[in-house]
């Protein structure tokens, strides 16, 4: 039941989302890439969209950040989410993970199920968005990877995050 | 007591190297070597209960003293002795007993013995143990070994003498498992269990957790991060031959045998999120057994084998559960606080041990499942991984001190606490092992 509802809203959020899709954020650093001649170069924001060319937003922006104790992804991330979804509707045979993450608070086991539920939260969003199943591993690293090794409330923050990894 | 059980893990220490790296990654090694970390103890506290003993250096070779001093720091360790001292004692084991005397300077049992080595380079070692209440013999053993086997035979005359005293089996020639984290490299490590002689299962540059001991000691279970995401592994420490006992989509992890070994609990997400599932020690026959649309994971049998505790947040915070095998709908069992992790269940089956979070620090609970009477054993700000020494009297966990992740124990009681601290590099992840067999 519970997940039913959680399901309808996002299906709900994801057409705002769409009637939108133009604004996401990701125009900014796509704009100086367009007409660079790479061949994926994407048909409707002139953007690269190779997700191994470094200059390209599928490389540059693949990480989803959760607030504390948070395991649905906000608002601010539909539109990047919504990027790689549409590139991987678009290439069937291209495979992908979604790491999972979590600050160093807690057990490592329990951290480890935490990251999980971060990263199939965003899959869960790839797949409403047309992603098959088949393309998409969801893993977590837990609390055992850290990206910020501090101990501040900004290192733990950095490290509330699902990571969208393209696999060659 | 046969010289077989002496040496099984000395003839584990041979250089028997295997490296998987070259078919996994070349980050992950093998080897069962010699590592290089020293464990320093202290310990704080006294049981309620405190036996007054004398250990005389054992006569005859200069290695007496040494097997005179592990047992000294064995007992000393547990709390519940108090050693009067033996200094000058001079007795070999035919000596006889001036009981009168000994019980005179305050020893109610007094343990002496003799040390001698043969040309063979082999140490015969003969003990006794004196009652100088009932002016009586309470045992009288003979060892014999090579001198890289005489700690482990001192652990042994201090199993002894504790059960002798006590009525409980004791756990000094027991090992403990852990995972120690320097710089990038993590090293699974077997030690004795008062941190000595430590020996790398497995080194990697990938995280390693959850080290799971089967019940006959022999093997390891573990997740490991080698191949870029947590894969569950069972691994002979013997030989150092290890295999994928559960590498499906997703996550892999938290691994727990069965009381007669022949199956292991662990936790997968390949349908979802984490859920508990069973599958023989070999990694067939997978059996699902949690059914919940939120998270399940940590489980550990009972010791009758019958059910499992497990973590689960069906509640709304992560709380102790207790199954049947076969699912049905679970019984919480814990209701303190709104973040109660790492089921960890006695020998007896009476008592659990969890990691819960009060006030925002991580502290080992107790909980006697009994009366429902709960006490916190532990008061540091992160303390995680507990698990009972396998006669129940200890608790071993990890511990944050000064900014380092220790090895600490503490009694069953919480009375007596103790830090085992690695020199260098953090310790994780510690678990006790079974009795030897």
């Amino acid at each position: 039941m519970r997940s039913r509802i959680a399901q309808s809203l996002t299906i709900a959020a994801f057409a705002a989302t769409l009637a939108a899709c133009s604004s996401v954020p990701l125009d900014e650093q796509g704009a100086d890439q367009a007409g660079a001649g790479q061949g994926g170069a994407g048909a409707t924001t002139g953007q690269v969209m190779d997700p191994f060319n470094p200059q390209s937003v599928l490389a540059q922006q693949r990480s989803v950040y959760f607030d504390f104790d948070s395991y649905t992804v906000s608002e601010q991330y539909r539109g990047l989410v919504e990027t790689h979804a549409r590139y991987l509707a678009g290439h069937p045979q291209q495979r992908i993970m979604i790491e999972g993450n979590t600050d160093e608070r807690g057990g490592a086991e329990y951290n480890l199920a935490l990251g999980q539920r971060r990263a199939d939260a965003v899959r869960r969003m790839m797949t409403l968005m047309g992603v098959s199943d088949g393309q998409v591993e969801v893993i977590s690293f837990g609390k055992e990877k850290p990206k910020a090794t501090g101990h501040t409330e900004a290192d733990y923050a950095e490290n509330r995050r699902a990571d969208i990894v393209y696999q060659r | 007591m046969t010289p077989e059980t002496l040496s099984r893990f000395v003839r584990t220490a041979a250089p028997a190297r295997v490296l998987l790296a070259l078919v996994l990654l070349a980050a992950a090694a093998l080897s069962w070597r010699p590592a290089h970390a020293q464990l320093r103890v202290d310990i704080s506290g006294t049981g309620a209960t405190q036996y007054p003993i004398a250990i005389a250096d054992f006569s005859g070779d200069d290695a007496g003293r040494g097997i005179a001093e592990v047992i000294r720091a064995d007992l000393t360790r547990t709390g519940q002795f108090r050693l009067v001292s033996a200094v000058g004692a001079n007795l070999t084991v035919d000596t006889p007993v001036a009981y009168d005397d000994w019980r005179a300077r305050g020893a109610d049992t007094l343990a002496y013995g003799s040390i001698n080595r043969s040309p063979d380079g082999r140490y015969d070692i003969r003990y006794r143990l004196a009652d100088t209440v009932q002016h009586g013999q309470l045992d009288g053993v003979a060892f014999t070994g090579t001198d890289r086997e005489l700690r482990r035979i001192a652990h042994q005359i201090a199993d002894r003498i504790y059960e002798k005293i006590t009525g409980v089996r004791g756990v000094f020639s027991t090992h403990i498992a852990y995972v120690v984290k320097q710089g990038s490299t993590y090293e699974l490590q077997v030690a004795d269990a008062d941190g000595q002689d430590p020996k790398v299962a497995l080194r990697s540059r990938e995280p390693i957790i959850s080290p799971s001991w089967s019940p006959d000691g022999r093997k390891l279970a573990y997740v490991s991060f080698e191949s870029g995401k947590p894969v569950v592994y069972v691994q002979t420490l013997a030989t150092s031959q290890r295999v994928p006992v559960a590498n499906y989509k997703g996550n892999n992890s938290a691994p727990a045998w069965s009381p007669d070994g022949s199956r292991l609990a662990l936790v997968l997400t390949r349908d979802g999120l984490s859920q508990i599932y069973v599958v023989n020690a070999d990694g067939t026959g997978l059996r699902r057994v949690t059914r919940s649309p939120m998270i399940d994971t940590e489980p550990v049998f009972s010791p009758d084998g019958g059910s499992l505790y497990f973590t689960s947040d069906r509640s709304g915070s992560p709380q102790i559960y207790q199954t049947g095998l076969d699912g049905g709908d679970p019984r919480r069992v814990t209701f303190n606080g709104s973040y109660n992790i790492s089921p960890r269940i006695s020998p007896d089956g009476r008592t659990l041990l969890y990691v819960s979070r009060r006030d925002g620090a991580f502290r080992i609970a107790s909980l006697d499942l009994g009366s429902g009477k709960e006490i916190l054993l532990s008061d540091g700000r992160d303390d995680q991984s507990p698990s009972f020494a396998p006669n129940g009297m200890q608790v071993l966990y990890a511990a944050v001190q000064n900014g380092r992740s220790v090895l600490a124990g503490v009694s069953s009681d919480g009375r007596v606490r103790q830090t085992l601290s690695v020199l260098n590099g953090e310790v994780r992840e510690p678990t006790w092992g079974p009795f030897p067999q």
